[in-house]
C-alpha cells in the first residue's frame, strides 16, 4: 500500500523559502561534520589509551626511539598524562579545537605548520584526478555507447579491466611502460606539470573504470525514458538529444559519486604519493604510521578527513541544485 | 471536412523480430484536418506502436512496412531518414501520456517549448519566449511566466499535461498524435485537458487520438477505429460505432464499462480463461442484516511535511460499512482515501476518533490485542506484484496466509486448493512467483490470499485500477460473486466513477480530507447534492448520451 | 568501492540463486574463466605443493635476475628465489588475509546494520553516527590509522582491512533492511495477522540479508586488494614470507631492470581480486533477475 504521506509535496521549488532550506541543509551537515571530526578525534584519544602500552611510546615514535629524559617529562606535561583520563581528555580536545596539533617528537617539528605544507600537493593531485577521470568517463561512455554490441563490449570491458586494478600495480606499469621503455616521463614525480601526468594517471584511470560503468547504464536507462521520445518527435537530431537532454541524467550518479570517488582518491593517494616520490599527506601518513608517530597520524587524519566532509557536503549540494527531486521517496 | 486527408495509412503491418506475429497487421486509415480520429484497443492490441510508426519513431527491432505512408499526398520518408527532422514537431506534433516523465524532469518546461520554436522557426530568442507565453497562455496554463521557469514535477498533473500539448502545438503542426493523453489524470483534470485538444481540433488541427478509454472516445472524437490483435476490426462514425457495435472485441470493450452496468449484473465477458468460479463447499452464515461491519467515527489526522506547513489528511471522516453490502469511496488523488484505508487497517493511527469491527473497538486496541483478532478485517491493494514477497511462489504465499491469525475453525475456504478454485485460478500456478503471471492472475492470488484467513469484512483499495478493462471487468465479477457466495461485507475504495457506481450498494464521496456527501448509489448519481459530486458526475465522459 | 557496485543491488530485496539460477551462470564465458581462476588460486593456497616443487625462500644468489625461462616461469629475484613459487606460495596468504578481513568486516557491518535497520530511533542514531565516523576516513586511512595505533603485522592489517570495508557494507544492509520494512508485503503480512517477529524473521531478514551472500564475493576481492596494498606499503606480513603485496614493493627498486619481479605478482592480484568480482557480479545479475529486482 502506498504511503499516505505522498500527499505531501515531493518537489523541492527553488523558491526564496527554498533557497534558506538549502542554506540550513548546509549548516546541518556541516555542523554534523564538525561532529564527526570532533568524533575521530576522541576515538583515537581512547584507543591510544586503551591499546597496551605506554601511550609515551606512541606519541614518541615507536618504542624504538631514542628520547632524552626532558623530552619525556616535556610530553608529560603537555599531554597532562599524570592527571586523570577525563581532564587528559578536555586538555587534548581543546588543543586540536585550536588547530593545535603539537609537536612531532619524532620529527622534531611542530606538527600543524608541517602537514598543512603537504596539503597543498595532494589536492592538486585529488582534484586533477578527478576532473580527468570524470573526462575520460564521459568521453568514453559517449564514444562507446549507442554504436552497437561490439563498441558497448569494448568500452564495458575497459571499464571492468580499470576498476579492477590496484593503485601499486598499476603505476608500476605504467612506469615500465612510459619511463623505462618508452622514456617519455619521468618515473619519479618532479615539480612542474610533466610530474603530475603519472601520479594523475594513476588515480584517474581506476575511478575512471567506476564513473564509466555507471554512466553507461545511467545513459542507457535515460535513451529508454518518454522524454527523449517526446524529444524526438520534435525534431530534435540525435545529438540534440544526447546534450541537451540524455547526458544530464547519465550524470547524475557520478555526481553524487563523485564525493565518495573524491575519498577513494585520497585513499589512493597514500600508495600513489609513495611511489613516485611525490610530497604530500599521504607520504606523510604512511611514514607517521610506519614510526608510529601520532601527532602527525592524528593530524593527517583530522584533516584528511575535513577535506573529504567538504568535498561530500560540495557534491551533495550540487547534486540537490541540479536535480530537486526527492530520492527514494514515492512521489508520483 | 470534405477536403483531401491530411494523412493516408494503408497497409502498414509491424513485426518485431523476437515475437510470433505482427504487432500491426495491415492498418489503413486516414485523417482529414478539423477532424479527430480514435484508435481504441486493450493494451497489447498495436496502437501505441502504430501511431509512433507513423513518425518513424516504431520501438528498437521493429520492422514496419506499408502500401502507403503519407502526408499531404507526399509519401513519409524511411524510419532513419533525415527528413523527418523537419516534419517531426512542425508537421506532426505528438503528445504521449503523464507529463511528468514525457517532459524533461530537469529542464523548466518553458525550455521544451522553446526547443520546437528553436528547431522549426526563425524566431529569436526573446521572440520565441514570447511564443511560449503565449502557448502557455492559449491552453490555460495561469500565470504562464513563472509556469514557464518550472520543471514537470513542480506543475500539478493537469497543467503539465497541458505544457505538454503547449510543446507538441507550437510549431503549428496540422497533425497531432495524442497517445493517451489523460490516462494520468484525475475525472475533473481529464475534462479540462480534453476541452484543450477538443478546441485545437474545432480550429482545423487534424487529431489522432489513442486511449482505451471509450468514454474518452465519445467525448472527443469524430470518428473511431477499433484495434484488437494488431488488426483495426471495425471503423466508422462515433456515435455509429458506439451505439451499434457490430464486430466481438467492440462490444466486449463496451460491455466491459461498468458506469452503465447495474450493480449485480455481471459485465459481460469473453469466453475462455479464468472465469470458472466455485461455490465454497460450506457456505458460511449469511451476516445479520443492518449489523455494522466497520464504521469510522470523526476521524482525524494531520502529517506535518518535511517544510513546516502541516497537512490536514483527514478531518472529521465518518464511514458507516453495513454487513453483507458494499461501501464506495471515491476520491481523487491526494483527497485522503488511502489514509482512510490504513487508519482502517490499524496501519496508522488516528489522531482522534475511532474505528469499529463488526461493532467492536478496533483502533482503540493495542497492536498486540488487535493480532490475533486480524483475520476479521481483510484488503486488497492496487499493487498486488508489491504486496507479495518476492521470494515466495503463489502456493507459499496462501500457506502462508492460512496460518496467519488464530486457527478458527470456521473458515469457508481452508485449503490452498479450495482458495484457488474460489477465485478461478488453474491448479497449475501454485508453484509460480507472482511476478511470471498476468496482471488479472496477480489480483486473483491478491484476493485469494485475503480470503484465506476467512474475514467477512475485506478493504479493497483500488484493487482494479491497474488492470485493462476486459481485465476489470472479470475481477469485479469475481469480487461480486465472492460476496454473494462468502456473505462479505467490502469497503470499496477507488478514483472511478464507473467502477464505484457498477459495485456499490452505498457511496461516500471525499474531497480534501472531508466526506462532503453520502448516500445510496442511486441517490449520489442520480440527484447529487454537494457542489463537488456534481463537478465529479458531470466531468465524466459518458460512452452513451 | 564494492559498496558503490553493490549499493546497485537495487532497493528491491533480492535472493540467493536458486539451483536453476546456478546453471546459468556456468553459461557465462566469463564466470567460467574466474572460476578457473579461483580454482586455481585455492589450489595454490592449500595444496602448493601441486603446482610448484621448489620453496619459497629457496635463496640461491648466483640466480638472481633471471628473466622469465622454462626453468623459472616467472624469473627470479634479487636474492635467486624463484618468483613463481612465491606468487604460488603468497596465495595461501593472500586468499587468507581476504578472506578474513572480510568476515571481520561484515560481521561488524551486521551489528552495525541491524542495529540501524531494525533497531529503535536511537540504535539507528547510534549505529549511524558509528558508520559516519568511520567513514570519515575513507579507504585505507582508516586502516592506516588503525595500525598507527596497534602496530603493523598480520593480524593487525587484517583486521584494519575489515574495518575499513564494514561502514560500507552496514550502509547497504541498513538501507535494505529499512527499504523491506517498508515494502508493500510486510504491512500486507501485518495485516494478515502475523506476529512482528513472525514478520521479521521470516520476511525482513531473509529478504534484506540475502545480498551477504554477493557481498561477501565482492568484498573478498577487494579485501585482498587493500590488503595487498598494505604489504606494499611495509606494513602487513613480514619478510621474507611470500606475500603479493610485499614482493611489489621490493620488486620496485629493481624496476628498471627486472619487471617481472612487479609485473607478475600484480598479475595475480588483479586475477584473483577480478575473478571475486566477476563472480560476484554474476551472482548479483542471476538474483536480480530472480525477484524481479
Amino acid at each position: 500500500m502506498t504511503d499516505s504521506s505522498e500527499i505531501a509535496t515531493e518537489w523541492r521549488t527553488p523558491t526564496p523559502a527554498s533557497r534558506m532550506r538549502l542554506l540550513g541543509w548546509v549548516a546541518r551537515r556541516v555542523g554534523g561534520g564538525a561532529f564527526v571530526l570532533w568524533m575521530v578525534a576522541t576515538v583515537i584519544f581512547f584507543a591510544l589509551r586503551l591499546i597496551p602500552g605506554d601511550p609515551i611510546d606512541a606519541i614518541l615514535g615507536g618504542p624504538g626511539s631514542q628520547a632524552s629524559a626532558e623530552a619525556v617529562a616535556q610530553i608529560r606535561s603537555d599531554y597532562g598524562l599524570d592527571q586523570p583520563l577525563i581532564v587528559q581528555y578536555f586538555l587534548a580536545m581543546s588543543k586540536l579545537a585550536v588547530a593545535d596539533f603539537g609537536t612531532s617528537y619524532a620529527l622534531k617539528v611542530a606538527v600543524a605548520p608541517y602537514v598543512l605544507t603537504q596539503l597543498w600537493s595532494t589536492l592538486v593531485l585529488t582534484i586533477a584526478s578527478l576532473v580527468v577521470a570524470w573526462a575520460f568517463a564521459l568521453a568514453l561512455t559517449l564514444a562507446t555507447s549507442g554504436r552497437g554490441r561490439a563498441a558497448h563490449s569494448v568500452g564495458s570491458g575497459l571499464e571492468l579491466l580499470a576498476a579492477a586494478v590496484p593503485h601499486f600495480w598499476l603505476a608500476s606499469l605504467l612506469i615500465i611502460l612510459l619511463s623505462n621503455t618508452l622514456h617519455w616521463l619521468p618515473p619519479i614525480s618532479v615539480p612542474g606539470p610533466l610530474g603530475l601526468v603519472l601520479p594523475v594517471l594513476t588515480l584517474a584511470l581506476p575511478l575512471t573504470g567506476f564513473l564509466g560503468q555507471i554512466m553507461r547504464e545511467s545513459l542507457s536507462n535515460a535513451y529508454e525514458q518518454p522524454f527523449v521520445l517526446s524529444a524526438r518527435a520534435r525534431g530534435e537530431s540525435e545529438w540534440g538529444v544526447r546534450f541537451r537532454h540524455v547526458l544530464r541524467h547519465a550524470a547524475l550518479p557520478g555526481i553524487s559519486l563523485s564525493g565518495w570517488a573524491f575519498g577513494s582518491l585520497l585513499s589512493g593517494a597514500v600508495v600513489v604519493e609513495t611511489i613516485f616520490a611525490r610530497p604530500g599527506l599521504g607520504r606523510t601518513l604512511l611514514s607517521a604510521v610506519t614510526i608510529r608517530d601520532i601527532p602527525v597520524v592524528t593530524a593527517v587524519a583530522l584533516l584528511s578527513a575535513l577535506i573529504f566532509i567538504l568535498m561530500t557536503i560540495a557534491t551533495d549540494a550540487i547534486d540537490r541544485i541540479v536535480d530537486p527531486r526527492m530520492k527514494g521517496v514515492n512521489a508520483q | 471536412m470534405t477536403d483531401s486527408p491530411i494523412l493516408t495509412v494503408r497497409g502498414l503491418s509491424v513485426h518485431f523480430a523476437r515475437t510470433v506475429g505482427p504487432a500491426v497487421d495491415n492498418v489503413s486509415f486516414e485523417v482529414r484536418p478539423g477532424e479527430c480520429l480514435a484508435i481504441v484497443g486493450e493494451s497489447g492490441s498495436g496502437k501505441s506502436v502504430t501511431a509512433r510508426s507513423l513518425l518513424g519513431l516504431a520501438p528498437a527491432g521493429a520492422h514496419v512496412s506499408f502500401d502507403e505512408l503519407s502526408l499531404y499526398g507526399e509519401a513519409l520518408p524511411a524510419p532513419r531518414s533525415r527528413r523527418w527532422r523537419t516534419i517531426r514537431g512542425a508537421s506532426i506534433g505528438l503528445v504521449l501520456q503523464d507529463a511528468l516523465v514525457s517532459l524533461d524532469p530537469l529542464r523548466p518546461v518553458g525550455r521544451e517549448i522553446d526547443d520546437v520554436l528553436r528547431l522549426h522557426t526563425t524566431l529569436n530568442q526573446a521572440e520565441r519566449h514570447e511564443r511560449v507565453l503565449e502557448l502557455l497562455d492559449a491552453v490555460g496554463v495561469p500565470d504562464p511566466a513563472l509556469r514557464a521557469r518550472q520543471r514537470s514535477g513542480e506543475l500539478s498533473g493537469g497543467l503539465r499535461q497541458r505544457a505538454l500539448i503547449a510543446a507538441g502545438i507550437a510549431a503549428g503542426p496540422s497533425l497531432i498524435i495524442a497517445d493517451e493523453p489523460t490516462t494520468a489524470l484525475d475525472v475533473t483534470v481529464q475534462a479540462r485537458v480534453l476541452d484543450v485538444l477538443s478546441s485545437l481540433r474545432n480550429s482545423g488541427t487534424a487529431m489522432i487520438l489513442i486511449t482505451h478509454d471509450l468514454a474518452v472516445v465519445s467525448r472527443i472524437a469524430d470518428r473511431v477505429a477499433v484495434m484488437s490483435d494488431g488488426r483495426i476490426v471495425e471503423t466508422g462514425a462515433t456515435r455509429s460505432v458506439l451505439s451499434a457495435p457490430a464486430t466481438r472485441p467492440t462490444k466486449q470493450l463496451l460491455a466491459s464499462i461498468p458506469l452503465d452496468v447495474p450493480r449485480g449484473v455481471p459485465l459481460d465477458l469473453p469466453s475462455g480463461e479464468d472465469t470458472v468460479v466455485s461455490a465454497p463447499q460450506k457456505p458460511p452464515t449469511q451476516p445479520t442484516p443492518s449489523a455494522s461491519a466497520l464504521e469510522l467515527v470523526a476521524v482525524s489526522r494531520r502529517y506535518r511535511t518535511r517544510h513546516g506547513a502541516p497537512i490536514q489528511a483527514l478531518d472529521n471522516v465518518s464511514l458507516a460499512l453495513t454487513a453483507g453490502t458494499t461501501l464506495g469511496l471515491v476520491g481523487q488523488s491526494g483527497s485522503g482515501k488511502t489514509t482512510i484505508a490504513r487508519i482502517a487497517l490499524g496501519l496508522e493511527t488516528a489522531d482522534s476518533g475511532d474505528v469499529f469491527l463488526n461493532g467492536e473497538p478496533w483502533s482503540s486496541l493495542s497492536p498486540r490485542e488487535r493480532q490475533p483478532l486480524r483475520h476479521r478485517l481483510g484488503a486488497i491493494y492496487q499493487d498486488a506484484l508489491s504486496s507479495f514477497d518476492p521470494r515466495l511462489s503463489v502456493e507459499r504465499i496462501l500457506v502462508d496466509a492460512l496460518s496467519a491469525g488464530s486457527s478458527h475453525a470456521q473458515r469457508p475456504l481452508s485449503t490452498t486448493d479450495e482458495l484457488l478454485d474460489a477465485v478461478g485460478l488453474p491448479r497449475a500456478v501454485r508453484n509460480r512467483r507472482p511476478l511470471h503471471l498476468s496482471g488479472g492472475q496477480r489480483q486473483r492470488v491478491a484476493i485469494a490470499r485475503a480470503l484465506a484467513p476467512g474475514p467477512r469484512t475485506i478493504l479493497c483499495d483500488e484493487p482494479v485500477s491497474s488492470l485493462d478493462v476486459s481485465t476489470q471487468a472479470r475481477v469485479l465479477n469475481l469480487l461480486d460473486e465472492l460476496q454473494r457466495h462468502l456473505g462479505l461485507s467490502y469497503l470499496f475504495i477507488s478514483h472511478d466513477l464507473g467502477v464505484i457506481r457498477h459495485m456499490s450498494d452505498s457511496v461516500a464521496v471525499i474531497n480534501d480530507g472531508r466526506i462532503v456527501e453520502t448516500g445510496t448509489t442511486n441517490e449520489i448519481f442520480t440527484a447529487p447534492r454537494d457542489p463537488y459530486t456534481l463537478s465529479l458526475i458531470a466531468a465524466l465522459p459518458r460512452v452513451r448520451g | 568501492m564494492t559498496e558503490i557496485l553493490a549499493g546497485r543491488l537495487s532497493h528491491a530485496p533480492g535472493a540467493a540463486p536458486g539451483v536453476r539460477g546456478w546453471r546459468r551462470i556456468l553459461s557465462n564465458a566469463g564466470v567460467i574463466i574466474a572460476l578457473g581462476i579461483l580454482a586455481l588460486i585455492l589450489t595454490a593456497a592449500l595444496a602448493p605443493q601441486l603446482i610448484t616443487s621448489a620453496q619459497p625462500d629457496a635463496v640461491s644468489p648466483a640466480e638472481a635476475f633471471q628473466t622469465p625461462s622454462g626453468t623459472h616461469f616467472f624469473g627470479t629475484d634479487e636474492s635467486g628465489r624463484d618468483v613463481y613459487t612465491r606468487v604460488v606460495f603468497g596465495a595461501g596468504n593472500s586468499l587468507l588475509i581476504g578472506i578474513a578481513a572480510t568476515v571481520v568486516g561484515l560481521g561488524l557491518a551486521l551489528v552495525l546494520g541491524l542495529l540501524g535497520g531494525l533497531g529503535s530511533r536511537l540504535g539507528d542514531f547510534v549505529s549511524t553516527r558509528i558508520v559516519e565516523v568511520m567513514f570519515a576516513l575513507p579507504g585505507l586511512l582508516l586502516a592506516l590509522v588503525f595500525i598507527a595505533i596497534t602496530g603493523p603485522g598480520v593480524v593487525t592489517s587484517t583486521v584494519a582491512v575489515g574495518l575499513s570495508t564494514a561502514p560500507g557494507y552496514a550502509r547497504i544492509i541498513r538501507s535494505q533492511l529499512r527499504s523491506v520494512r517498508n515494502a508493500g508485503y510486510v504491512e500486507a503480512a501485518t495485516v494478515l495477522g502475523h506476529s512482528r517477529l513472525r514478520i521479521t524473521l521470516q520476511h525482513i531478514l531473509p529478504g534484506a540479508l540475502a545480498p551477504i551472500f554477493v557481498l561477501g564475493t565482492l568484498g573478498v576481492g577487494q579485501a585482498i586488494v587493500w590488503a595487498s596494498s598494505l604489504g606494499f606499503l611495509g606494513l602487513g606480513v613480514a619478510p621474507p614470507a611470500a606475500e603479493w603485496g610485499a614482493m611489489l614493493s621490493s620488486g620496485r627498486t629493481y624496476i628498471d631492470v627486472a619487471w617481472w619481479l612487479t609485473v607478475f605478482p600484480g598479475l595475480a592480484i588483479v586475477a584473483t581480486a577480478g575473478s571475486f568480482t566477476v563472480l560476484g557480479r554474476a551472482l548479483n545479475a542471476r538474483a536480480r533477475q530472480e525477484v524481479g529486482g
